[in-house]
């Protein structure tokens, strides 16, 4: 496929791995904000290539593992009402809420279905008149103005049995809270690049100046990630905090013009709980005024919710960066793709999915044990 | 709404945010909806930038340095880059 492949040579990319180890004279500490990167980061090995000192942190980047547990058992809720049809994306179905997950829910006898876009729920609410379809509106700006489109949609053929279950978050906020977290250990970032396809990186400059920090657009291929780190590492050992955009085939300044016009309609900032995380503040987004008809939380009054998350996951941990998804005791054992506890083993884009599915099994510890047994051998 | 080809696979998608394609144009798509029309200028432009990236480098390389280069090529099962023992493993046998 074009402009695919070339984006993943091997041999290139050695040489960039080298270029990265030959201008790093001390540890640093990249982060990258998107799930989809974590996962072609493991998948492609790239946090093996880079020289010792050089850590890939894993960001929170993953829409479906930071939706928070309350909302989970919300669309539990809805789903399980008669009446209702239930749309989400597929990777939504298997993320464990407090007592069910939605594969239960539609085994139960809940008309639960997977779409490939929100505009597929639109078609569906205008062919059965006589039920409520409700879509899990869950994503980061990448995936909003999908949704935003929906409801205009819906708006415009005046379908009054259509609604969003939204739980959208935003990258900026997000970093700004991860910057000042305490004990942050991030130096740099890179910056999702599908987010910065839509969105541009126009709102990104204030971040950088503002807490020092080197920040990249960066795609999704081995190159683009290899290059995305080149270039933070040159900032980093230079002390310069700039905005970098490494993804040029995709991104420009300003962004996606006609899609934030309708992002700024359909929408408007709103203070959001991560999982995992907690509240940040100005982080998401929720309908606004001209919309809130079409809001399945207003709409269907759910309330009396009580939620429980597991004791073994440590979910938390890994998408604050805090631990690396081996290091949690419930790993590949209580916890698998198959039977996940957290949604980080869940989503496509979940940073334990990601270390499951590329044989990621071991521990700091255990490497460090099993390393040890190879030298006396 | 549009037609995109996926590699051999073809889906319907929504360009309202990309008025700018043409038929022939490479876009990204999220969802049904395409995003960002790739820039071909620019792919062409950063290919060739990367394939000159460290060429000189390599073929001035000998020695030690590329010695150790070769031992230096990645290894599995290494959450953190601390491989280094398996590299021993190798000298060993």
């Amino acid at each position: 496929m074009k402009y695919l492949t070339e984006f993943r040579n091997g041999e290139i990319a050695q040489r960039m791995a080298r270029e990265i180890a030959s201008i790093t004279t001390r540890p640093w500490k990249i982060m990258e904000v998107c799930g989809g990167q974590t996962h072609s980061i493991i998948k492609n090995g790239i946090d093996q290539m880079l020289p010792a000192g050089v850590e890939m942190i894993h960001g929170p980047g993953c829409p479906v593992c930071v939706t928070p547990l309350e909302l989970i058992d919300k669309a539990l809720a809805i789903a399980a009402q008669p009446g209702v049809i239930f749309c989400s994306f597929g990777d939504m179905l298997r993320v464990p809420g407090t007592d069910a997950d939605l594969f239960q829910i539609k085994g139960a006898g809940g008309d639960v279905r997977v779409v490939y876009s929100p505009l597929d729920a639109v078609d569906l609410a205008a062919k059965n008149p006589d039920k409520q379809v409700v879509f899990f509106g869950v994503g980061f700006e990448t995936t909003a103005p999908a949704n935003a489109m929906s409801v205009h949609m819906a708006k415009r053929r005046g379908l009054k049995n259509f609604s969003l279950l939204v739980s959208h978050v935003l990258v900026p906020p997000a970093i700004a809270a991860i910057l000042e977290s305490p004990g942050n250990l991030v130096q740099a970032f890179l910056l999702a690049g599908h987010v910065n396809s839509v969105m541009g990186y126009w709102e990104y400059p204030p971040i950088a100046a503002k807490y020092k920090v080197p920040l990249v657009v960066t795609g999704f291929e081995p190159l683009d990630l290899l290059d995305g780190i080149r270039r933070a590492v040159i900032q980093l050992e230079a002390g310069t905090h700039e905005v970098e955009n490494a993804y040029e085939r995709i991104v420009t300044f300003d962004g996606n013009q006609p899609a934030q016009k309708m992002l700024a309609e359909v929408f408007e900032v709103t203070d959001r709980a991560w999982r995992g995380i907690g509240v940040i503040p100005k982080s998401g987004w929720r309908l606004s005024e001209a919309y809130r008809e079409f809001d399945a939380e207003l709409r269907f009054h759910i309330t009396g919710i009580h939620t429980v998350e597991s004791p073994l996951c440590r979910a938390g941990d890994v998408l604050r960066g805090a631990i690396k998804p081996a290091e949690c005791g419930a790993f590949g054992k209580e916890c698998t793709p198959r039977h996940p506890l957290g949604a980080t083993m869940v989503s496509s884009e979940g940073a334990c999915a990601a270390y499951y599915n590329y044989g990621r099994f071991l521990s700091a510890e255990e490497l460090a044990t099993a390393g040890s047994g190879l030298t006396h051998a | 709404m549009g037609r995109v080809d996926f590699g051999g696979v073809v889906k319907r998608v929504c360009l309202d945010y990309v008025p700018e394609v043409v038929v022939g144009d490479y876009t990204i798509v999220h969802v049904g909806f395409a995003l960002s029309k790739i820039d071909e200028q620019e792919a062409v432009r950063t290919l060739e930038v990367f394939r000159q990236m460290g060429v000189l480098e390599d073929e001035l390389a000998d020695g030690e340095d590329a010695f150790e280069r070769a031992a230096a090529a990645p290894m599995s099962n290494c959450p953190d880059g601390s491989c280094a023992p398996q590299v021993l493993k190798s000298t060993v046998n």
